[in-house]
């Protein structure tokens, strides 16, 4: 085998029984009754339908000490397949050769124990995911270092913050030295600027020479960290490539399923979580005002059109208050503008409410654009990185090219200004 | 994959197939992750009895008073035979080793379950999961096992070289509690019934056990056939054997005593190659 590759897969494919995920024979008596029926029954076990495949047929070679994105939507197979390149599951056919050690993030925190202090936990989170005890021993300081609880590493855990556990899960995990890293979606933990640390992290495994895989629904921290970028659909590899070059394609298909499916209305996929949220997002809508002023549900507007976006967010626990902030985002990662929903500080009792924000006409420019989203009470409670793509279509209405068609002007269309020439010698 | 990292230089492959040789058992990996072993020992103890008022002293108040019961029940109503010996300490010997196993067996069987969030999130080799279970309550033994010192002394009972070879049965208890934790624990899995015939079962195997009484109670009025047959229950061994270690009560026969060893060996081979063939779904149902 060549030296250089790090992951080799060939026709990887899984298949889960529907009936295992929906009515599992959860009992000894199903098992037996199951028995009984299958003289008259077993025609159905053959019934294509009763199974899905989660992965397809998936091959590919990554070379080592590459940064691999790998994206997708929700079901497409993603997290079977670095299950599948963790070892936690194996394929049903196919194959995949791995040359070097693996650690892998799918989740970061698993195996702590609340009871255990947090020091305990560091050994123990660190035994789980691979790691000697001379090697915790001599990274200790770091670990404490990097989660910032150096005051409280001998109380149990579960005095913590949700913040404070989230950090120490992280950063046991971010001390892992494997020759190959599997990351699912584990930034969407702690707080803003310590998730930006654990990209920065990332980015530095990267930079040593590491192969890294990792899954995400972050469209600018894939941007940022990897160069290749797979792009995964029904189980099957649809594209693999340059990173820019197939989040543009994904991110076109985004939209064009959002229009066709009439998606305008998203109600949030199930997203990975860790700690019960007090808050969390619910749902999220587009829309625009018709000819006679009526709300027009869509997620393609003209420039001149207003948009509304309108979130839901679902308050769990009663809480004294909290704030909405909403980033816009180009389709490659780069954050056009934030809005910060003015801090309710009044008490909000479990329920679920809706704020609206409008973005004014002919001020976005023609383009597609993702929705951002957090909610914040003394920490993060809620984050959504692709809850909405919406696009701006060029004026339709017989304007010939302008200024604004080209690219090259920017991201917002800034015409409110006053610019005159005024003689000066 | 290694669990030390820096002493491997070699170049690691590994190969991703969908399913494993039949033969593979795969044992080496478990002396690769014996640190993982030794950490998830350690947490089951450490954890075991905190937030408790009274912590440890659990390990001692269970064996005593069922000691207690046993004694009034047993000793004073039924008048059951104690051979010769007080009839507590008789009981007790007996109980220390039984309390081991059935622990051993309780938590080994709940072990992948209740251990899910680690199962379908990292790899590491699942069989260290029942086998630190099955070890963990050996911390519970040896601290009701001071009991026994104090008892000794009380009735004045004086060990013998025999006491060298106690080791050796609680070893036969532990090797049983496994052969059974593995079955338990891999058909846990998929049929969540094991949990509650757990306990159960256990406590009627007590009952089957020599623990409350001896075991030539049982087998003076049985053919030698039925003498086997009730030595094929390997506590019998385990039982008798501490007695005779402690007490210096007569061995049991050596024919019964191979029979349990071959039991146990036929319960932990076959839990073994259970486990191994049922490991590849356990994160898929679990």
């Amino acid at each position: 085998m060549s030296t250089n590759i790090a992951i080799q897969a060939r026709e990887l494919s899984k298949r889960y029984h529907i009936s295992a995920l929906q009515r599992r024979q959860d009992t000894l008596r199903d098992a037996i009754m199951a028995a009984l029926r299958t003289p008259f029954t077993k025609k159905s076990r053959d019934n294509k339908d009763q199974f899905i495949w989660a992965l397809n047929g998936l091959s590919f070679d990554i070379p080592k000490g590459e940064s691999v994105g790998i994206i997708g939507h929700n079901g497409a197979g993603k997290s079977t397949l670095l299950k599948i390149l963790s070892r936690i599951t194996r394929p049903t056919s196919g194959q995949a050769d791995i040359y070097g050690r693996v650690g892998s993030l799918l989740e970061v925190g698993t195996g702590f124990h609340s009871e255990l202090s947090g020091r305990e936990n560091i050994f123990l989170n660190g035994a789980i995911l691979g790691m000697s005890k001379a090697t915790i021993d001599r990274k200790f300081d770091d670990i404490v270092g990097f989660a910032e609880v150096e005051k409280f590493i001998d109380t149990p855990v579960k005095r913590y913050s949700s913040g404070m556990y989230m950090r120490l899960a992280f950063s046991v995990a971010a001390f892992l030295e494997p020759d190959i890293l599997l990351v699912d979606e584990v930034l969407a933990v702690g707080d803003l600027s310590f998730q930006k640390k654990c990209l920065g992290k990332l980015g530095e495994v990267a930079e040593e020479g590491r192969t890294v895989l990792f899954v995400s629904h972050n469209m600018p921290a894939i941007a940022s960290l990897t160069r290749s970028c797979i792009w995964v659909e029904r189980g099957k590899l649809r594209e693999f490539g340059p990173t820019g070059e197939v989040i543009r394609h994904y991110t076109d298909t985004v939209t064009a399923r959002q229009i066709e499916t009439g998606q305008e209305n998203l109600l949030l996929h199930p997203r990975a979580r860790v700690l019960p949220r007090e808050v969390e997002f619910s749902e999220i809508q587009l829309s625009s005002l018709d000819e006679d002023g009526g709300s027009l549900i869509s997620s393609n507007f003209q420039e001149k059109q207003p948009v509304c976006i309108r979130i839901d967010f679902k308050v769990n626990k009663p809480i004294s208050w909290l704030q909405l902030t909403l980033n816009i985002q180009t389709s490659d990662g780069r954050t056009v503008f934030s809005v910060l929903d003015p801090k309710h500080e009044v008490e909000l009792k479990p329920g679920i409410y809706s704020s609206s924000v409008w973005l004014k006409p002919n001020y976005l420019r023609p383009g597609k654009y993702f929705c951002v989203l957090n909610v914040h009470t003394t920490i993060l409670q809620d984050q959504i990185n692709d809850a909405i793509l919406f696009e701006i279509e060029h004026r339709s209405d017989g304007e010939e090219y302008t200024f604004w068609t080209s690219d090259a002007r920017g991201l917002v269309r800034f015409d409110d200004y006053h610019w005159e020439p005024v003689k000066k010698i | 994959m290694s669990i030390n990292p820096e002493t491997t230089q070699h170049p690691v492959v590994i190969k991703i197939r969908p399913s494993a040789p039949i033969y593979a058992l795969e044992l080496d990996q478990i002396w690769e992750y014996r640190e993982l072993l030794f950490f998830l020992i350690w947490r089951d103890v450490k954890v075991l009895y905190k937030q408790t008022l009274i912590g440890a002293t659990w390990a001692i108040i269970q064996p005593v008073m069922t000691m207690v019961i046993f004694t009034i029940v047993f000793s004073r109503f039924a008048k059951v035979s104690s051979e010769g010996f007080p009839y507590p300490v008789f009981a007790y010997t007996a109980l220390l080793p039984w309390q081991f196993f059935a622990n051993s067996v309780n938590r080994s069987g709940q072990s992948l379950v209740s251990s899910s969030n680690l199962i379908s999130k990292i790899y590491f080799p699942r069989l260290i999961i029942p086998i630190s279970a099955a070890i963990a309550p050996i911390v519970d033994f040896s601290i009701a096992f001071v009991i026994l010192i104090g008892m000794m002394f009380f009735y004045s009972i004086q060990p013998t070289w025999h006491l060298l070879t106690l080791p050796l049965f609680l070893f036969l208890a532990f090797l049983t509690a496994l052969g059974v934790g593995l079955w338990a624990s891999a058909m846990h899995v998929r049929y969540r019934d094991i949990g509650y015939a757990m306990p159960f079962v256990v406590q009627l195997w007590m009952y089957g056990s020599p623990v409350a009484y001896s075991m030539s109670t049982v087998t003076q009025n049985l053919s030698s056939f039925w003498q086997w047959v009730y030595s094929l229950n390997p506590i019998v061994a385990v039982v008798e054997g501490f007695r005779w270690a402690l007490l210096g009560t007569t061995f049991p026969p050596i024919t019964s005593v191979i029979t349990s060893i071959a039991m146990v060996l036929v319960l932990l081979v076959s839990g073994l190659v259970f486990f191994k063939r049922t490991e590849s779904s356990f994160a898929d149902v679990i």
